[in-house]
């Protein structure tokens, strides 16, 4: 017997017998389990189900609960890049889109916390006060520019007045094919710069300060210190979110559909917001469904420019 | 001798011109970041303003401080944006989300960061690569999901709160898991040797020690959700189950010439989230940036 117990466990089933391998299985492998099984089922059900799920009903021609759902292959897909023209100029919304978010905000951002990084007494103040708009939601920081953007009672009028002008800055930004898309990422752009600016601080914080002392001591002048010194300390916070902004910008959908829902004749319309249309107003699930596949290809997409550049040694 | 006299001389020099000029630069830093600031205020100013006066009033002076203020806006707000019954909702979302998420989130990060099941890599890889799962891909399959369920009779509210917490499971887990992964693991092998089983050792040991990481994530989540629109927006359809983004959106509709009204409903919303924000900024601001940089 005593033999039998000094001896390592072979066999499942005696294994199952030794009391002690039973411990050590429960304590190490099943409690964990235990542990995270409620979130990942809840996580799988949720996400990933759907997400599948969204595949294959992409490629359906399926128009909501009660219809027929037949496969048609590719079919949406076809549709989508050659013949609906809806979706061409929504796609090139998002490009712009994109170009503006990856350019104004970080612009903006990065003086902002340049300036903020040099002051010694405030900075706590301006930083909350910057970073306000940040935690308003949509629905309110909508509600507020369109107020200000109103061509009667807005800035613009407001303007107009001083200057002794008329409809000249006064006008319906949001309601212009020509201004609408432009409007709403400059609102998007007031709630979002300020949580850029956060982590562009907070990264220039943690640049440790002998590098400054050393490039003064090498004669380096303020632009000098900010290309050779804060922009090499920050670079992988700015490039990771490059690469979310990036990826967002494809996501877009709350500020549009809050202000315009994609007009005035599509001037503000996005992939998202289209999808949004197809498949809840006009119940085109299955062509719905095929626009979600797309933008989780180009997320898809510009994730592994990022991981290729990575690889390629990039320090990103 | 000289030669150090000669050098301090220069050094004193070199210091009086830099210090001016750090000064002189140092107020273009303040002039801009005023007018930044200004920025970012003033459309909340000029929303505080109209939300105290009449719409006459908002009519001549669209964008100046009020004349005569006036509070009417707010209770009659209140009423016809029934803020009673969708304040309620929200604080449910949002309570029962932070909830929920801290439970299940604490007990699987405590278990992927402290004891590494088998699988635990796979399971990282899993939740790193679904959090790249954009919401466009899933939201049309879970529509229908989630309507079948409405139809069995489970509750819209809970189904819209499961959704928020498995849309968050990712984010909780790998902030969570990085607060535990730091800890030494003595505490916890003294605790078991006093006789603590794992439950214990999770509730009495590492929680407490990770609780700014449980500060933070219910922070980020419970903002989120309580400014969540899109997802409210398309499985709420119930008017008395409504949080407050979704009942504004449509209160904006319906009172769209009504400034004082919706300008006073805007303020009802915002205004806890200004209280905490006050109350909480480092971590609020902390929080939201550890957030966005491990998502």
């Amino acid at each position: 017997m005593a033999v039998l117990t000094q001896q390592k466990p072979t066999t499942v089933f005696e294994k199952l017998n030794d009391e002690t391998w039973r411990r050590k299985f429960l304590r190490n492998v099943l409690i964990p389990w235990l542990f995270i099984a409620p979130l990942l089922i809840l996580h799988i059900y949720v996400v990933t189900v759907p997400a599948v799920q969204g595949i294959y009903m992409s490629m359906t021609d399926w128009k909501g609960v009660g219809q027929n759902a037949n496969f048609i292959g590719l079919e949406n897909y076809r549709e989508l890049f050659f013949e609906d023209e809806t979706f061409g100029k929504a796609f090139g919304n998002n490009m712009i889109w994109m170009i503006f978010f990856l350019t104004v905000p970080f612009v903006l951002a990065l003086f902002a916390a340049t300036m903020l990084s040099q002051i010694k007494r405030g900075g706590m103040l301006y930083r909350s006060i910057l970073f306000i708009p940040y935690v308003l939601a949509s629905v309110v920081t909508i509600t507020i520019w369109k107020n200000l953007l109103n061509p009667q009672r807005g800035i613009g009028a407001a303007l107009d007045n001083m200057l002794g002008l008329e409809n000249t800055f006064g006008i319906a930004y949001l309601g212009r094919p020509e201004s609408a898309l432009m409007s709403i990422a400059f609102i998007d752009n007031w709630h979002f710069w300020g949580f850029l600016m956060i982590l562009f601080l907070a990264a220039m914080q943690a640049i440790p300060p002998v590098l400054y002392d050393a490039a003064k001591i090498d004669g380096a002048n303020r632009w000098d210190e900010f290309r050779h010194v804060t922009l090499p300390g920050i670079r992988p916070v700015v490039l990771f979110m490059f690469m979310m902004v990036a990826i967002w910008s494809f996501l877009a959908f709350d500020y549009i559909f809050l202000s315009t829902q994609g007009g005035p004749g599509g001037a503000s319309e996005v992939i998202a917001t289209l999808l949004y249309k197809n498949a809840f107003f006009r119940f085109e699930a299955g062509y719905g469904a095929a626009m979600g596949v797309v933008i989780s290809i180009f997320a898809g997409f510009i994730i592994m420019i990022f991981v290729t550049l990575r690889r390629r040694g990039w320090d990103i | 001798m000289t030669a150090i006299g000669k050098v301090s001389l220069q050094d004193a020099v070199l210091q009086r011109g830099r210090s001016r000029e750090r000064s002189r630069l140092l107020v273009f830093n303040h002039v801009v970041l005023l007018a930044l600031t200004a920025f970012a205020i003033v459309p909340l100013l000029v929303l505080a303003f109209n939300s105290v006066k009449t719409n006459l009033e908002i009519g001549q002076n669209p964008l100046g401080p009020p004349i005569n203020i006036v509070t009417d806006n707010f209770p009659n707000a209140w009423a016809k944006g029934h803020f009673a019954t969708t304040m309620g909702n929200s604080i449910i979302y949002v309570v029962a989300t932070i909830a929920a998420e801290l439970v299940f989130g604490g007990l699987a990060a405590y278990a992927l960061a402290r004891k590494r099941p088998p699988g635990s890599d796979a399971l990282m890889l899993y939740f790193l690569v679904a959090s790249t799962i954009p919401l466009w891909m899933y939201i049309v399959p879970l529509f229908v999901q989630i309507n079948a369920l409405k139809r069995i009779g489970i509750d819209a509210r809970l189904l819209l709160i499961m959704v928020y917490v498995a849309g968050n499971a990712p984010l909780t887990i790998f902030l969570l898991r990085s607060y535990m992964i730091d800890l030494p693991s003595e505490l916890e092998d003294a605790a078991r040797v006093d006789g603590a089983n794992e439950f214990q050792v999770l509730t009495r040991i590492v929680i407490p020690l990770t609780m700014p990481g449980f500060l933070t994530v219910g922070l980020v989540v419970g903002l989120g959700v309580w400014n969540e629109f899109l997802l409210a927006l398309t499985f709420i359809h119930d008017p008395n189950q409504y949080p407050v983004t979704t009942s504004f959106y449509k209160f904006v509709d319906r009172f769209d010439r009504d400034w004082a009204l919706t300008s006073a409903g805007a303020v009802i919303i915002i205004f806890p989230v200004m209280v905490l924000f006050l109350a909480l900024q480092r971590q609020f601001i902390n929080g939201l940036a550890e957030g966005g940089i491990k998502t």
